[in-house]
């Protein structure tokens, strides 16, 4: 049974007015006053939101927008609050019946997600998908949010939230920018285990953190995700190994990830210095980024100096 | 009514009918709710196809709903009729479109078009997109179909060992041309390729429906013209030989048909395994091994077990959905081992 909201309350009663009048007549009445009802109501239903992108959901929650999230994805974890709405599943492999379900005004999506068949049905249907990519830059993080302040008709708080954040930024630029004599060499290490590592080259958000925090991929040759090989570890020449508290976890901690084959003979291994940081911050371009980058700047010039 | 007399008409009429009712059921299920309203427009002319303006619900229901079931007792059907015909040109109730490659092989063709023939490398990829990756996978399947005909007759003559390794060859070779292929992807390559390994119903159109559809129709009726000389191929080779049937050319034409069947269903929705391989199974512990009758009643069974569980999939962690493959095998594979257990003195 569909819950009766508000929103709902006209067809509802057509549904009901149908039911009794039994004539075809009835039947058109009915349906044109919920036609004209329902098309007054849309104009001014707050909006239903589908958030599939941990950042996306971060910036609808920083522009206290909260209360129009019907649904996000597996990956919004922050705030925790978030993991308590309806869950969409992996962004990957959303279902279309699941977001309409939901009855969204819009969806949020990041570039990430998918399978394509699925966006395209729920956007036949007439409910727009918004793709929203970041670009791996601090540039398409304020496009992110002027883009959903627009959907969400929250001008003044985003303006706000663009403002405080572009302050934020230059400061965290700033701040970088007086350590430029230190550049270590950051590799990024995306592992689901230890049989399994991979590494990140240009095009890759760890690339875009990693400059952004003052430092220097050590494996930038490629574009995209790569698997690791032990050779290919010493040829980096690592001063730092950088991994996501997950990948850091599901390693076994830092006795395991400094046994990696190869790590040893790099400078980051002969001195143990393995920088975590949570997956959602460093990889979200979300609000938290400015953060993100101070945190991670400073976690790289602590380790190389000690 | 004298046709009801005969209990294998009976056993028909019956999977019919409990089919219906679990498309009725299926179509009722689903994360959307669609009310009694939206059923009764799709019959009082405002149906989807002659409205421009669309309303939400009936459009959920035309254009994802009903494709996606249609489309899943199709494939299931389809995966059905093809199992029970690589099992009857093998003569080995253990091959399978999926054990035997065939399916990898398909699904390999495909990721290969995937990555090399997608993007700015041909530009007509766009509008020939349905069709080339139908082609593709049909040929995949088709030349794996033929390796296993020729190989198994020259490699293993005979052995039903011989032609399972066979077939767990090719699945790797198949494997690790998927494996290649994802490391060559791009990003976006590979969120398509992760759709096609997994295999899902999610993408199911009416376009889809209907080539299916037709393919079926055209495949089940060249089969049930060749099951008689199945059956006589069950005999043995040099037996049907000697009834007058020409078993290369039998061959040959099953491989054909098969590749067909897991080419366009591989296309269309990825690798989806184990129902080629329990629905004959099923079919012939209900109706026994005659393939005139079994051939139909397998594409019955294997249309309810896709039917069941891609509702399952659908439905069971609403508002997201779980990879149709774990409850196929999930339903399946309790009831081969059932089925291997009382049947183990005909199988062995």
């Amino acid at each position: 049974m569909r819950r009766i909201t508000p929103a709902r309350l006209p067809e509802t009663l057509a549904f009901l007015m149908r039911r009794r009048a039994l004539g075809r007549l009835g039947t058109i009445g009915a349906l044109a006053m919920s036609q004209s009802m329902h098309a007054k109501s849309v104009g001014n239903r707050p909006p239903r939101i589908v958030s599939v992108g941990g950042a996306l959901t971060e910036i609808v929650y920083a522009l206290e927008a909260q209360s129009c999230l019907v649904g996000v994805d597996s990956t919004s974890s922050f705030p925790h609050q978030a993991q308590l709405l309806p869950q969409v599943g992996y962004a990957r492999r959303l279902s279309a019946e699941g977001i309409l379900a939901l009855s969204p005004t819009s969806v949020l999506v990041t570039e990430e997600a998918g399978p394509p068949e699925v966006l395209r049905q729920v956007s036949n249907v007439g409910v727009p998908v918004e793709v929203l990519d970041s670009g791996y830059r601090f540039e398409g993080l304020v496009q992110r949010i002027a883009r959903i302040g627009r959907l969400l008709s929250t001008e003044a708080k985003t303006v706000a939230l663009i403002e405080r954040l572009s302050l934020a930024w230059s400061e965290v630029c700033l701040s970088v920018s007086h350590h430029t004599t230190i550049r270590p060499r950051v590799l990024f290490l995306f592992a689901h285990s230890t049989s399994r590592l991979m590494a990140s080259g240009i095009q890759t958000g760890a690339h875009a953190m990693i400059e952004y925090a003052g430092a220097i991929n050590a494996t930038s040759d490629f574009t995209g995700f790569k698997p690791l090989t032990p050779e290919s570890l010493i040829a980096a020449r690592p001063d730092v190994i950088l991994l996501t508290e997950h990948g850091f976890k599901a390693m076994g901690e830092r006795s395991s990830v400094l046994k990696l084959p190869g790590l040893s003979q790099t400078p980051a291994g002969r001195a143990q210095r393995i920088a975590v940081m949570d997956a959602s911050l460093l990889l979200g371009f979300g609000p938290r980024l400015p953060m993100a980058v101070q945190q991670l700047s400073e976690q790289f010039r602590t380790s190389v100096t000690t | 009514m004298s046709f009801l007399k005969k209990p294998k008409t009976c056993v028909f009429l019956l999977f019919i009918f409990v089919l219906l009712l679990s498309i009725l059921g299926a179509l009722q299920k689903g994360a959307f709710p669609i009310h009694t309203e939206v059923w009764l427009s799709l019959l009082t002319g405002e149906h989807p196809l002659f409205k421009s303006s669309q309303n939400g619900d009936i459009y959920i229901l035309w254009y994802l709903r009903i494709p996606r079931v249609m489309l899943a007792v199709l494939m299931g059907a389809a995966l059905g009729l093809a199992g029970t015909l690589v099992q009857g040109l093998f003569r080995n109730p253990l091959a399978d479109p999926s054990l035997l490659g065939v399916t990898t092989g398909a699904a390999s063709a495909a990721a290969l078009t995937i990555v090399f023939c997608s993007g700015d490398r041909i530009a007509m990829f766009g509008m020939a997109k349905i069709w080339i990756l139908p082609i593709m996978s049909f040929l995949g399947a088709f030349l794996t179909c033929m390796t296993l005909n020729v190989s198994s007759k020259w490699l293993a003559s005979g052995s039903i060992s011989g032609l399972l390794l066979l077939g767990i060859a090719l699945n790797a070779l198949g494997v690790s041309i998927i494996g290649l292929c994802t490391y060559l992807a791009t990003d976006e390559q590979l969120r398509n390729l992760s759709f096609w390994t997994l295999g899902s119903l999610a993408g199911a159109n009416w376009t889809m429906v209907v080539m299916m559809w037709l393919m079926l129709v055209i495949v089940y009726v060249c089969s049930s013209r060749l099951s008689p000389r199945l059956n006589a191929l069950s005999l043995g080779e040099v037996t049907a030989a000697h009834l007058g049937i020409v078993v290369s050319r039998l061959r040959w034409s099953i491989s054909v048909m098969v590749a067909l069947l897991a080419g366009l269903s591989v296309a269309f929705c990825g690798v989806i395994g184990f129902i080629g391989l329990i629905a004959p199974h099923l079919a012939r512990a209900v109706i026994g091994a005659d393939q005139r009758v079994l051939l139909p009643l397998s594409m019955l069974m294997g249309a309810l077990l896709m039917l069941t569980a891609d509702t399952i999939a659908r439905t069971i962690v609403i508002p997201a959905e779980v990879p149709v493959g774990i409850f196929t095998a999930l339903l399946g594979s309790p009831f081969l081992i059932v089925l291997l257990r009382t049947r183990r003195h005909r199988i062995g």
